[in-house]
């Protein structure tokens, strides 16, 4: 079920378009955030706040790569291995990370805390390379970089990030 | 230049603050805006020669003057879905000078009296977005934005929209696609937006740059703004420069700075003075340049005439030691993952450049993978697609196989001597990082 919260917010999202199918990305985002991922309740429930089709939400919620359908970790890293990132040695970065979390791209690990996905320009070329952990940026990445933030991610909790 | 006309944040660093804004010129645009009739301020733009900065390099008063007289309501869409390889300037507006943007879309809203505006942002720009909702609300207390803007009779709602992850939802009509809770695929053409956009309706959309271009034009007028950049290309550009530089970052210039300029002298040359091998001159979607172009002028014009285009004008420098089938590997990878699926040569071309370019690259291409590489890359670019994603997909490769063709071939040879019969390469189907860049393996 979506929180209270998260009610009164999408009753202001609403209020921004003449067409409640518009705010189908924004709730997606307030279930994400409510379910943790987008669950098939998820998406039901959003496709009854829209009056939708629960097909087509589900729809929808393919098309976007920030939406994710399986469970993923409180901190969500994304690292940029696009062209820029990538002359500048995001490869390393990925590898550091695959090595210190245990895990390959795409997987979680055990403890449920890293999720490691590998994507395009995040639009930080100037500060390569770039990675986005629940979306927030940090850049400049060096291997040692990269341990402090884990290091402080690990110590941090996952709800300041929304 | 002098001093900074849209990356004001550089001389005047509070800006994003609305006081600080105020009091250098904030709001006076828009001021100046609102004593005028709509189409004189559209005369304005339209005579100050400003052209989309997205990449389509369109006039931005023109586009302003396709809006049908008496057709109501209209819309404004700002298009903040950066996505192109390479490019991060609307991403410093948004941090650094949000009230320029905002300012610039207000004056956008009065020129062609749309009453609603939204700021389509990527995604990923989740808390840039925050940033420009904080100054939407600091500018609506202010009465610039709400009802009477100003203590006009015009009203105005800007609101921001967050996309969830999709390059193509930069391209306009898939942008609107998705703004209206839709897959963001792009729509034939015509009807245009400007006629039949969002909802339906006449509808203007403009990149976040085109947008804060326009307060200064309103400010200055447009004789002032066409005493910066060349005839053709007037006005100032942002230049974001990445790859193997010195200084990489986001540079604001007159439209006709050389290549060469940029690079050595703002951009502090190429890392340990290297030579530069290649230069993509708008992401990752128009032709490589080389060495040989460096004394290009970076107007529209003028790369066009060097067989690229300047796009929305991220550079990407390449220096002597980068391998160009993995770069184009790379940039096809870009759009095979980016590509929506709506148009067959594009869905299925891009999947099939990935595919040869991958054997090339693993020491398993033919020389007549090359040729069919040459032969895939073409029927994509000669076919119709809604949009022109599938034709960017295939520049990198057409022209890396003009200028480094014998990279491709040598390539061939030496990966096959190396890599056949004790350790044959697997294909790999997909999976981005799962094939280390060939630099990484003996050449």
């Amino acid at each position: 079920m979506f929180s209270p919260d998260s009610r009164a917010e999408l009753d202001q999202i609403l209020k921004r378009y003449p067409d409640k199918r518009s705010a189908i990305l924004p709730t997606l985002y307030l279930a994400q955030r409510d379910y943790g991922y987008l669950t098939p309740k998820a998406m039901q429930e959003v496709a009854e706040l829209l009056e939708l089709d629960p097909t087509e939400v589900n729809t929808v919620a393919a098309f976007y790569t920030l939406f994710y359908r399986e469970p993923v970790g409180k901190f969500v890293i994304q690292v940029c291995e696009d062209l820029p990132c990538a002359l500048c040695g995001a490869e390393k970065i990925v590898s550091h990370l695959r090595e210190r979390l245990g895990i390959e791209v795409g997987e979680t690990t055990a403890d449920g805390l890293f999720t490691l996905q590998t994507v395009m320009c995040v639009a930080g070329c100037d500060r390569a390379p770039v990675m986005q952990v629940n979306l927030k940026y940090f850049e400049g990445l060096t291997p040692e970089s990269v341990d402090k933030i884990l290091e402080e991610l690990r110590s941090r909790s996952p709800e300041e990030e929304k | 230049m002098a001093e900074y006309i849209i990356l004001r944040n550089r001389d005047f660093p509070d800006i994003h603050k609305l006081d600080v804004y105020r009091e250098n010129g904030g709001y006076e645009g828009l001021a100046a805006a609102l004593k005028k009739k709509p189409e004189e301020v559209t005369a304005i733009v339209k005579d100050s020669g400003l052209q989309g900065r997205g990449g389509a390099a369109f006039p931005t008063g023109v586009k302003w003057g396709f809006i049908p007289k008496d057709v109501f309501p209209r819309y404004v869409v700002a298009n903040a879905d950066e996505s192109e390889p390479g490019t991060f300037k609307d991403r410093e507006i948004i941090e650094k000078n949000p009230h320029q943007l905002i300012e610039g879309i207000a004056i956008a809203c009065y020129a062609v009296q749309a009453n609603t505006a939204y700021i389509y942002c990527r995604g990923e720009f989740k808390y840039p977005a925050r940033i420009l909702e904080e100054a939407i609300q600091q500018a609506r207390k202010a009465g610039y934005l709400g009802k009477n803007v100003m203590g006009s009779d015009f009203s105005l709602e800007i609101y921001t929209h967050l996309g969830a992850g999709a390059y193509i939802c930069g391209e306009e009509t898939a942008l609107l696609e998705s703004l209206e809770g839709k897959l963001g695929q792009p729509r034939q053409r015509p009807p245009f937006p400007a006629v039949a956009g969002l909802y339906g309706k006449p509808t203007v959309i403009n990149n976040v740059e085109t947008l804060a271009n326009i307060p200064p034009i309103l400010i200055r007028g447009a004789e002032w703004y066409r005493t910066i950049g060349t005839e053709k290309s007037p006005g100032p550009k942002i230049f974001c420069l990445s790859g193997h530089v010195n200084r990489p970052g986001n540079y604001e210039l007159p439209l006709g700075t050389s290549l060469r300029e940029l690079i050595y002298e703002h951009g502090g040359g190429v890392r340990e003075d290297r030579q530069i091998k290649a230069i993509l001159p708008a992401g990752a979607s128009a032709p490589l340049l080389t060495a040989e172009h460096l004394d290009v002028a970076l107007d529209y014009e003028s790369v066009v005439a060097a067989g690229s285009m300047l796009g929305s004008a991220s550079i990407i420098v390449m220096d002597e030691t980068t391998d160009m089938v993995w770069l184009t590997l790379k940039t096809s990878r870009f759009f095979r993952h980016e590509s929506c699926g709506k148009c067959t040569p594009c869905r299925e071309g891009t999947y099939w450049l990935v595919n040869i370019l991958e054997r090339i690259e693993h020491g398993q291409g033919t020389r007549e993978d090359i040729a069919l590489l040459e032969r895939v890359a073409n029927q994509i670019a000669l076919s119709r697609p809604f949009c022109l994603l599938g034709d960017f997909a295939t520049t990198v490769v057409l022209s890396g196989l003009k200028y480094f063709r014998e990279e491709y071939e040598n390539h061939i040879g030496e990966k096959l001597a190396l890599s056949f019969p004790a350790h044959p390469q697997p294909l790999v189907e997909s999976g981005r990082t799962a094939i280390p860049p060939s630099r990484d393996l003996p050449r």
